[in-house]
């Protein structure tokens, strides 16, 4: 049975990712080590919280190379909020982190106009698909997920904006599809029936756009 | 398509006492209207944006949170929900938060020792923490200039703080939301306070969250568009079958207010 492996980097709670496969069906196993990440089919990479203390975490485990490795590999990867994040090159926050750089771009801070645009900005917010990648499949463009963030990432290339939202002044990439790697700023695993539609189709895509 | 928005968020309220939901007045005088876990998935199916329950006899009773139920509503489930009362120390938000919840509800504890605030929020991240108050109404300008005082123990305390003071405190020690409760309008189904709500939301840079008097769906309208709160929390409207989740959705899209319409 093919297995995913959502990778425990001490970045946040994972209960609510582990409890979303389950109720699928899907086996998927909390896991840092290295080889159970390499022998997966395919990987998700969560996370909440900064960037600085993920990256330290993802260095004291020894996990850097590995994630280069899946991506390198083509095994289907599935990034999530900070997992999304560090995923790019370069994040703004604790002053300046360089980060995985699997994908050319930054992380940037919401700055908004209007005090009533809150900081990080929590709740339901839509996405307009750019193009309907895999995980997509059955999802309505402009359907809503919710996040939970206060930076928001900004990719170089255009063509690696799969989905776009708009918040605080800013239309910021929500999903970035390159290759076998795909990753959302939202939570799939608390947005509801669609959400959970995005880790079923994840854990049938093979990988290819 | 034209822009997104965040939309306004619709978080029915369960008080939950040995696993069964009530409703009271003023905390005063509760009925049971059926199990947490079956009326939490109905809500959830039906579209609410996140629930919130309230263990209201744990504080009270000295007693710890019924981790169990937090356990079945995370399988039941698959949106945020918060989690409040019977949770006294950094050991207890850990065990909900690992349990499924998304965040943790302080209200009188936070008020007896702030630094709860602050730990939970290093530990976990700001966005677990939701402050939860209930401010009364305090003619007294000098003490409260907001014009309201904070209450604890399910409204049976004053305790000299001013509503907006606090607030502002909060936010300073590291608390990710606020939910102003209305003690006045707690029950009443008269409509939220808005003035408060209001106030409290130009201050701070955090969400704020409208509770306690909800009525009929032009009640959240207007804790949306007078008030200013990103959510409101709604309780007797729905758990009496009064209203459904698409019905209050429907007449809030209808008067313009962004709210989520895909589930």
């Amino acid at each position: 049975m093919p297995v995913i492996a959502i990778v425990d980097y001490k970045a946040g709670n994972l209960t609510s990712v582990r409890l979303a496969f389950e109720a699928l069906g899907i086996p998927a196993r909390v896991t840092d080590q290295s080889a159970e990440i390499l022998a997966a089919d395919r990987v998700v990479f969560p996370g909440v919280g900064a960037a600085g203390s993920a990256m330290r975490n993802l260095k004291a485990l020894t996990l850097e190379d590995t994630l280069r490795e899946v991506v390198r590999r083509g095994t289907p990867f599935l990034g999530i909020c900070l997992g999304t994040q560090i995923i790019l090159g370069h994040s703004e926050e604790d002053g300046g982190v360089e980060t995985l750089g699997l994908v050319k771009g930054n992380v940037r801070l919401f700055r908004p106009g209007s005090p009533l645009d809150k900081v990080p900005q929590i709740g339901w917010n839509a996405v307009r698909l750019r193009r309907l990648h895999p995980v997509f499949e059955g999802i309505e463009d402009g359907s809503e997920f919710y996040f939970v963030h206060s930076y928001y990432p900004s990719p170089d290339m255009d063509a690696d904006v799969a989905g776009v939202t708009d918040y605080a002044g800013v239309e910021f990439a929500s999903v970035i599809g390159h290759g076998n790697l795909v990753a959302t700023q939202f939570h799939p695993e608390k947005s509801g029936r669609i959400g959970l539609r995005i880790f079923q189709n994840f854990s049938q895509w093979d990988g290819r756009c | 398509m034209g822009r997104t928005m965040l939309t306004k968020r619709i978080i029915p309220c369960l008080d939950v006492r040995d696993k069964k939901v009530t409703k009271g007045v003023k905390f005063q005088n509760n009925v049971v209207l059926g199990d947490a876990v079956a009326l939490a998935s109905r809500y959830y199916e039906e579209g609410c944006d996140e629930l919130v329950f309230y263990d209201i006899t744990a504080s009270a009773e000295r007693r710890p949170i019924d981790i169990e139920m937090v356990r079945e509503v995370a399988r039941a489930i698959h949106i945020p929900f918060a989690v409040g009362g019977g949770i006294s120390n950094l050991e207890d938000m850990s065990r909900v938060l690992l349990a499924g919840a998304e965040k943790i509800s302080v209200n009188s504890l936070a008020v007896l020792d702030p630094r709860i605030i602050a730990e939970g929020s290093r530990a976990f991240g700001a966005q677990c923490i939701v402050l939860g108050m209930d401010p009364v109404r305090a003619e007294d300008p000098v003490r409260f200039p907001s014009g309201y005082e904070i209450t604890i123990r399910g409204f049976r305390e004053r305790t000299g703080l001013d509503a907006l003071e606090w607030a502002k405190r909060a936010e300073g020690l590291g608390a990710g939301e606020i939910v102003v409760n209305s003690v006045d309008a707690d029950g009443t189904r008269g409509g939220y306070e808005i003035r408060l709500t209001r106030l409290i939301a130009e201050n701070v840079r955090i969400p704020v969250v409208a509770s306690g008097g909800a009525g009929n769906p032009a009640h959240l309208a207007a804790a949306f568009r007078e008030g200013k709160a990103d959510a409101a929390i709604i309780a007797g409207m729905i758990h009496t079958g009064e209203y459904t989740i698409p019905a209050i959705k429907e007449e809030l899209a209808a008067a313009g207010i962004p709210i989520r319409r895909t589930w």
